[in-house]
């Protein structure tokens, strides 16, 4: 029996908070993610960016709202992944960890060897394929997390600062990649509290700040015509907290 | 065979009833190892994973069971065993065979609390990966006990070291039995009741020379294969 894929997208957060013990990480906050250009999620460090990130992946549950992904509520992450911060490579070779993203996307075994290879390509780490894991660079790391979250064909890619710890050469090739899967089809959402990185990816921009969202609209529209202070401070440079 | 030097010339003559115990001390230690794995394996990995009432009664009574007294164990399993006991028709008692279960016994709590704790310290560093790739549980058990493998192969060498070392349980329910159920330990306890101290203490020293070689080949396949596979 055919059945049509069903989409993720739109993502629909509906006046979603989530409180940890007495502290409120995100207040009410309603927004709607569309397919389109990148979504960058920007705000200084302590907004609830990562939280965001992982409420919109379904690790963590809103203790009050809403998260759709394309209507439906609690759907497994089959058409979205996530790019940590900090990802962890599993304890095997850097080609076996791309296959570890295949297998449990449901890729048949007899075409991964050669998926393996071909995203390898995509993320420039074809010589590296039979290093172990963990003793790649961390520009190398992010490349490859990159190509484990594009083995499982996401619809939504999510990505928490991945450039966070890189140098500007590694984050080039890094924003390279997020860039080219962003022309493939894939919506991107990059938490990011970099105003450069902001300017070379963003087609639509989210401004956190103190858990509440203060603006959402388009990338051109945020940097010339702030209309909340927050954000008007963040982009002078300011400090906001 | 009084002589300080006997057991190192009956190594050196190659003596067959020497050989023959230092055999089958392997044979069953190792058995046991292997069993106890199979089961302790999946059994602390289960436990790391799972969350239910009770649980951290059973993770401090696994841990207690490390402790397990060798006799106790092979007081049971004599029981088991025995004649009139629930298993004596099996006619088991008195051969390796009930030594393994013995010795299988008495180590699969060390392997299963070892792994428990080796595979939830890395369920925490895991977590939100295999979560965010849609990992099943038994998936999860799979990846951790396989990513965990270089610390679980702590876990086994623990296991086969009270295997190797114990006297107890292999006493009972082997009976040491001379050329069927003898091993290291009950020849070495044997000879001292017999005041053949010389030959105790060598055979000893050949015990400890095989658990220290033992451990270094697995220190040698572990350095190496993580320099393979990180």
């Amino acid at each position: 029996m055919m059945r049509a894929p069903s989409s993720d997208l739109p993502l629909v957060l509906d006046d979603v908070s989530l409180r940890v013990g007495a502290t409120t990480i995100l207040n009410r906050l309603s927004l709607s993610i569309t397919p389109g250009a990148p979504t960058l999620i920007v705000g200084p460090n302590g907004a609830g960016k990562t939280t965001l990130l992982r409420l919109c992946m379904g690790l963590d549950a809103p203790s009050a709202g809403r998260i759709t992904w394309g209507g439906r509520a609690n759907c497994a992450p089959l058409r979205r992944a996530i790019l940590f911060q900090r990802p962890v490579m599993l304890r095997r070779t850097t080609a076996a960890n791309v296959g570890y993203g295949l297998a449990q996307a449901g890729t048949p075994r007899r075409l991964r060897a050669q998926r393996v290879a071909a995203l390898l390509e995509r993320v420039g780490l074809s010589d590296l394929a039979q290093r172990p894991a963990r003793r790649l660079s961390g520009g190398e790391q992010q490349r490859l997390a990159l190509a484990r979250a594009l083995a499982r064909d996401p619809e939504i890619l999510l990505l928490d600062e991945p450039t966070a710890n890189l140098d500007p050469a590694a984050t080039r090739s890094v924003e390279e990649i997020v860039l080219m899967a962003a022309q493939s089809g894939i919506k991107i959402v990059m938490a990011s509290h970099d105003l450069g990185q902001l300017r070379r990816l963003a087609g639509e921009v989210i401004f956190l700040a103190r858990g509440a969202l203060c603006e959402q609209g388009p990338a051109a529209n945020f940097l010339d015509h702030p209309t909340t202070p927050e954000a008007a401070a963040f982009l002078r440079g300011d400090l906001v907290i | 065979m009084s002589d300080p030097l006997s057991a190192w010339q009956l190594i050196l003559n190659g003596d067959a009833a020497l050989f023959a115990i230092v055999r089958l001390s392997l044979a069953v230690s190792l058995s046991a190892v292997a069993l106890a794995a199979l089961a302790g394996m999946p059994l602390g990995a289960l436990l790391a994973l799972t969350r239910f009432p009770g649980r951290s009664a059973l993770v401090v009574l696994l841990n207690a069971l490390m402790g397990l007294p060798p006799v106790v164990v092979g007081l049971a399993v004599y029981l088991l065993l025995s004649r009139s006991g629930p298993l004596g028709g099996s006619g088991i008692l008195f051969t390796p065979s009930a030594m393994v279960i013995a010795q299988t016994i008495l180590i699969v709590p060390i392997i299963a609390a070892l792994t428990r704790q080796t595979v939830e310290d890395l369920w925490t560093e895991y977590r939100d990966e295999l979560t965010a790739m849609d990992v099943s549980p038994a998936g999860r058990m799979m990846t951790l006990l396989w990513d965990a493998r270089y610390s679980l192969l702590t876990a086994l060498l623990a296991g086969f070291g009270r295997a190797a070392a114990e006297v107890g349980a292999v006493m009972i329910v082997g009976g040491n039995i001379d050329g069927f159920t003898r091993t290291m330990t009950t020849a070495i306890s044997l000879e001292t009741s017999k005041g053949n101290l010389p030959l105790a203490m060598g055979l000893g020293l050949i015990l400890v020379a095989i658990v220290l070689a033992i451990n270094a080949a697995a220190w040698g396949t572990r350095v190496w294969s993580e320099r393979q596979a990180g």
